[in-house]
């Protein structure tokens, strides 16, 4: 018998008896139940896998050939709940992996051939080992769909624009300045300037945890074209260290005024402002 | 053949850019507005680019130009009214406009230019 349509015999005929040994397996490299997922669950999942493989494993070796598109979509489908289930890479691919020992037995006891055992184990190797770097591959990618959009989830997040007082908006700097951040937040802070007409605009980068050459001349940029569309630019939070970085890098910024805190910039734009503020009279 | 109006408020030469700006258009207005600051011994010159919503190099090069040589005439000159995408793109071609005044719209502007003019210490109700 050939040895592709002997595996898928092999698979068919123990298909029962497989899942039972492969969630067995499966439990034990885990160290117990897992909460994440139900043994129900699994074992739905299980028994389809192996009736999809039966299926495809007499067509072929070639995993990514038509007739293992069903397979290729399962693994492909389980791999991204698993990712979004937050299991790591290692115990999505154990979960293909774990069905060798299964199979390698189902195998040796199928046939008393040397040769034929060893041709076979060598081919389900194969088989479950691509399947299995496709799983993980899925996975990855998976991975990376959810932190691209948590990232541009944390974009919108992080900019928002404040009104201080009449004429004057505020925004809260958090985390790291780069070219695409400071590009939406510029955008954001200039259109807000134009909506509330203010005068006078505060940016608190107390939340910035460092800044380098790059980070400043974002910073430089803004600042201009706050000034070039009529409006001041004060520049709060800047904490003892970064003051230390900034003037070892040499990094130039004159013209610009700087304050220690927030409060600083607010009392120096109602300076600017002609705005006083005095405590009131308790009779 | 286009021209952008240059309206003449007492002392003042008020320009508005209501219009896409183009190269023939951005060079006539150079050659209009220094010859009518020199002509009518205006003391200041308020420019306001709040319909402009795209530039490009050569038009950003004008706007800073145009500015930078009502300053040179002797007539205190602000930009006002820029848009958000307008200062952006300015920016990024390096043309940060040193030296030039600016202010978020007209009605600011006329308040900056009367006081930078009266700082000047030149009274113009004298005149």
């Amino acid at each position: 018998m050939p040895t592709p349509a002997f595996v898928a015999d092999t698979i068919q005929k123990n298909s029962a008896g497989l899942v039972s040994d492969w969630l067995a397996e499966l439990k034990a490299l885990a160290g117990g139940a897992d909460h994440r997922i139900s043994e129900g669950e699994l074992k739905d999942q299980g028994t389809e896998f192996i009736d999809l493989l039966a299926a495809a494993a007499s067509t072929g070796s070639d995993i990514t050939a038509e007739p293992w598109r069903p397979v290729r979509e399962f693994l492909e489908r389980t791999s991204r709940s698993r990712a979004l289930q937050g299991f790591s890479s290692s115990e999505t691919a154990t979960f293909v992996f774990s069905l060798k020992r299964p199979l390698f037995e189902r195998i040796r006891q199928g046939t008393k051939d040397p040769a034929s055992v060893a041709e076979s184990t060598w081919a389900v190797t194969e088989m479950l080992d691509k399947l299995g770097l496709h799983t993980v591959a899925f996975f990855q990618k998976s991975r990376e769909e959810v932190i691209a959009r948590q990232q541009e989830d944390l974009l919108e997040l992080s900019t928002p624009v404040v009104k201080l007082w009449d004429g004057v908006v505020a925004l809260p700097m958090i985390g790291t300045l780069d070219s695409a951040r400071t590009q939406v937040v510029m955008e954001s802070l200039l259109q807000r300037i134009v909506e509330t007409g203010s005068e006078i605009a505060i940016i608190d980068i107390t939340g910035v945890p460092t800044v380098d050459t790059l980070v400043a001349q974002h910073l430089l940029k803004t600042v201009t074209a706050i000034r070039l569309m009529g409006a001041d630019c004060i520049i709060s939070g800047i904490r003892p260290q970064i003051a230390q970085t900034i003037v070892h890098l040499g990094i130039d910024l004159e013209g610009i005024t700087t304050k220690a805190t927030l409060a600083d910039a607010l009392a120096l734009a109602f300076k600017r402002s002609g705005l006083t503020v005095t405590r009131a009279k308790t009779a | 053949m286009d021209r952008i109006p240059i309206l003449r408020m007492g002392d003042y030469l008020l320009v508005t850019i209501q219009v896409d700006m183009h190269d023939q258009l951005a060079m006539t207005l150079q050659d209009d507005l220094t010859t009518a600051v020199q002509r009518t011994g205006a003391k200041g010159v308020l420019i306001d680019i709040s319909a402009l919503e795209m530039v490009d190099s050569f038009i950003g090069r004008m706007v800073a130009d145009i500015s930078s040589m009502g300053k040179i005439l002797g007539a205190e000159t602000i930009l006002v009214g820029m848009q958000p995408a307008v200062a952006i793109t300015l920016v990024e071609l390096g043309l940060s406009l040193p030296g030039v005044a600016t202010a978020l719209n007209v009605e600011r502007g006329m308040v900056l230019l009367r006081r930078k003019i009266e700082a000047d210490g030149t009274d113009v109700s004298d005149r």
